[in-house]
C-alpha cells in the first residue's frame, strides 16, 4: 500500500524537553489511524511535524512524497487543530470560501456544510455559534479541498454525544470514499469507533501500534470486585487491592475468573466488573515501558 | 498567488470592516483636530491650511500604519487561527501581502474626513495632479512606519504592543511638526524635529501639495529611519518564525 505520509526516526526538542524520541511511524492510503496518548505525550508536537508547522529536530518527515513544508504538497492534505480560534466577525460561508481558495479541487460549499449538518448556519457569523457548531465548522474546515489525508487533532473535545456521533459520521463517510485519517483523542471509546489502527504514544515514543482490538488487550485488563472474607489463589490474578471491605482484583480475563470464583465455592457478594480507564492503560503501558529500560 | 493574496486581503479588509470602531479611531482625531484647531486658526490662509490637511492626513495614516499593524500583526500572532492558516498551502506570503494591502486600504479611508473638512471648510487649495502625487507620497510615506509597525508587531505581545506603539507614535508626531507647524514649534523642538522620520514625510507633502522647499536633512534622515526600521521588522519577522514554525 502506498505510504501517504511518514516519519524516520523523528525527534523534536523543545528547549530540555524532548515531546518526540526517535519516533517511526507510516501512515498507509486508506487508513484511520487513531493516535492515543495522555497530555503531553507529543501528539500535537507529531501532527505539527506532519503538517509543516514544526521541523523534527533530527530524523524525517515525509509528507505525500515531499516535505511538508512544500505549500504545494499540502494541497493534498486537511487539518483541524486543538484550537482554532476562528475569526469572530466572518460569516460561516465566508470562512469557508476563504480556506477554499487555497485548494485546487473544491468540494462544493452546500455539500461541504450539509455534511456536518452546518447547511442552515452559512449566513452565520462565527461568534454567533455555539461551541459545538464551531469546532464541527473546523473539522468541516480539514475536508474543504477534497484531501487525501485528513489530520484531526482531538475534533470531538467538547461535544456533546449527539454532536460527537454526527461528527463522526462525515469521517466515516470521509474514509468509505477511499480518504485516509489521522486523529487523535483522550477518549478509547472514540478510537474504538473511528480507527482500525491504533498508535499508543507516551513520553514522545510509540509504545503501541495494532489494531483496535490488540491495543484493547493490552490495555484492557478489568477490575473485578467484590466483598468476600477471604479468597483463594485465583488464576490470571494480576494484582490484588483491599479497600472498604472490598477486594480487587485485577485481571485481562474477568470471564475466567468469575468461573473460577464461583467453582471454588467461596461465598461472596457485590460482585462489579470495570474496565480500566484510559489513564489506567496509559499507566500501565507507561510503566512496562520504563521497566523495559 | 495572486488569487490568494485577494482572498487574504478581502478577509482581512472584511474583519477591519466589522469593527468599524477601529477605523473611526484612526479617522476621528485627525478630523477632530481639523475642526477644532485648522478650521480656525489657520483656514483662511491658503498655504497654511494646505499644510496641515496634509499633516493631518499623514497623523491618520501613520496611526493606522504604525499603531494598527503593530497591534494586528502582534494578536495575530497569539490566535490559533494563525498557526491553522500556516498548515493550508500557501506560505506567509499571502497573508502578509493581504495584511498590508489591507492596512492601506483603511488607511486610505481614514484619511477622507481630513480632506472633506479641508474641502468645505478651509481655504486650503491645491490642484487634482497635486493632490494625487501628494496621496502617492503619503503611501508611499508610511513605508518606515509599517516597518515599524512590523517590528514591534512581531517583537510584543498584543497588550505591549498598543502601549508601545502610542508611545513611539505621539512624540513622533508633534516633534515632526504634524500637529503643530514647524513656525510655531519651539525652538529645541524644531531643532531636533529634522531627525524623526515623520518630518521627512511631512516635507515630502508639503512641497508637493503646498509649494514648500523641503528640507534635506529630514529626508536623509527618513532615508536611514527606512532602512533600519526595514532591518529591524525583518530581524524581528526572523525571530518570530524560529520561535514558532521552527
Amino acid at each position: 500500500m502506498t505510504i501517504l505520509a511518514r516519519t524516520i526516526e523523528a525527534s523534536r526538542r523543545y528547549g530540555d524537553v524532548l515531546a518526540l524520541d526517535r519516533v517511526s511511524l507510516d501512515i498507509r492510503a486508506g487508513e484511520l489511524v487513531g493516535l492515543l496518548g495522555p497530555n503531553g505525550a507529543g501528539k500535537s508536537t507529531l501532527i505539527n511535524l506532519f503538517v509543516g508547522l514544526r521541523r523534527p529536530t533530527s530524523g524525517t518527515v515525509e509528507l505525500l512524497g515531499g516535505s511538508p513544508l512544500d505549500a504545494a504538497v499540502r494541497r493534498g492534505i486537511g487539518v483541524t487543530p486543538q484550537e482554532t480560534g476562528l475569526p469572530e466577525t466572518l460569516r460561516v460561508g465566508e470562512i469557508v470560501d476563504f480556506v477554499s481558495a487555497h485548494f485546487p479541487d473544491r468540494e462544493p460549499k452546500g455539500e461541504l456544510l450539509a455534511r456536518f449538518g452546518l447547511d442552515d448556519l452559512v449566513k452565520r457569523q462565527i461568534g454567533g455559534l455555539s461551541g459545538g457548531q464551531r469546532r464541527r465548522l473546523a473539522v468541516a474546515l480539514a475536508f474543504a479541498g477534497k484531501p487525501r489525508l485528513v489530520f484531526l487533532d482531538e475534533p470531538t473535545t467538547g461535544l456533546d454525544v449527539e454532536a460527537r456521533r454526527s461528527l463522526w459520521e462525515g469521517i466515516r463517510s470521509f474514509h468509505q470514499d477511499g480518504g485516509t485519517v489521522l486523529l487523535t483523542s483522550h477518549y478509547l471509546e472514540e478510537i474504538e469507533a473511528l480507527a482500525e489502527r491504533v498508535v499508543v504514544v507516551g513520553s514522545g515514543r510509540v509504545l503501541a501500534d495494532d489494531t483496535v482490538r490488540a491495543v484493547r488487550g493490552i490495555v484492557g485488563v478489568r477490575h473485578v470486585s467484590l466483598v468476600a472474607d477471604d479468597l483463594p489463589e485465583l488464576p490470571g490474578v494480576l494484582g490484588t487491592e483491599r479497600a472498604e471491605g472490598r477486594i480487587s482484583l485485577m485481571t485481562t480475563d474477568p470471564d475466567q475468573l468469575v468461573v473460577e470464583l464461583v467453582r471454588s465455592g467461596v461465598p461472596f457478594s457485590g460482585l462489579e466488573i470495570r474496565p480500566t480507564t484510559l489513564e489506567e492503560a496509559f499507566l500501565a503501558l507507561t510503566s512496562k515501558e520504563s521497566a523495559h529500560v | 498567488m495572486s488569487e490568494l493574496i485577494v482572498a487574504h486581503t478581502r478577509y482581512l479588509l472584511l474583519e477591519q470592516l466589522r469593527v468599524p470602531i477601529g477605523l473611526l479611531a484612526g479617522a476621528l482625531f485627525p478630523a477632530i483636530s481639523m475642526v477644532a484647531f485648522v478650521v480656525p486658526l489657520a483656514g483662511d490662509d491658503p498655504q497654511a491650511a494646505t499644510m496641515a490637511t496634509g499633516s493631518l492626513m499623514f497623523f491618520g495614516a501613520m496611526s493606522g500604519a504604525l499603531i494598527g499593524l503593530s497591534i494586528t500583526v502582534a494578536q495575530d500572532r497569539e490566535q490559533p487561527w494563525n498557526p491553522y492558516l500556516r498548515t493550508l498551502p500557501a506560505g506567509p506570503f499571502p497573508r502578509f501581502a493581504g495584511r498590508i494591502l489591507a492596512t492601506l486600504a483603511v488607511m486610505l479611508i481614514s484619511v477622507v474626513p481630513v480632506l472633506l473638512v479641508a474641502v468645505f471648510f478651509t481655504e486650503a487649495t491645491t490642484t487634482p495632479l497635486r493632490l494625487l502625487l501628494g496621496i502617492v507620497a503619503l503611501m508611499v510615506g508610511v513605508v518606515p512606519f509599517m516597518l515599524m509597525g512590523l517590528f514591534i508587531g512581531f517583537l510584543l505581545t498584543a497588550k505591549a504592543a498598543i502601549a508601545v506603539s502610542q508611545v513611539v507614535f505621539f512624540p513622533m508626531a508633534i516633534v515632526g511638526g504634524l500637529l503643530m507647524p514647524p513656525a510655531i514649534l519651539p525652538d529645541f523642538v524644531e531643532a531636533i524635529s529634522p531627525f524623526v522620520p515623520t518630518r521627512g514625510v511631512a516635507e515630502v507633502l508639503w512641497a508637493i501639495t503646498a509649494g514648500t522647499t523641503p528640507n534635506v536633512v529630514a529626508l536623509v534622515s527618513l532615508a536611514v529611519w527606512t532602512v533600519a526600521s526595514a532591518a529591524g521588522a525583518v530581524w524581528a519577522y526572523r525571530r518570530d518564525e524560529g520561535r514558532r514554525f521552527s
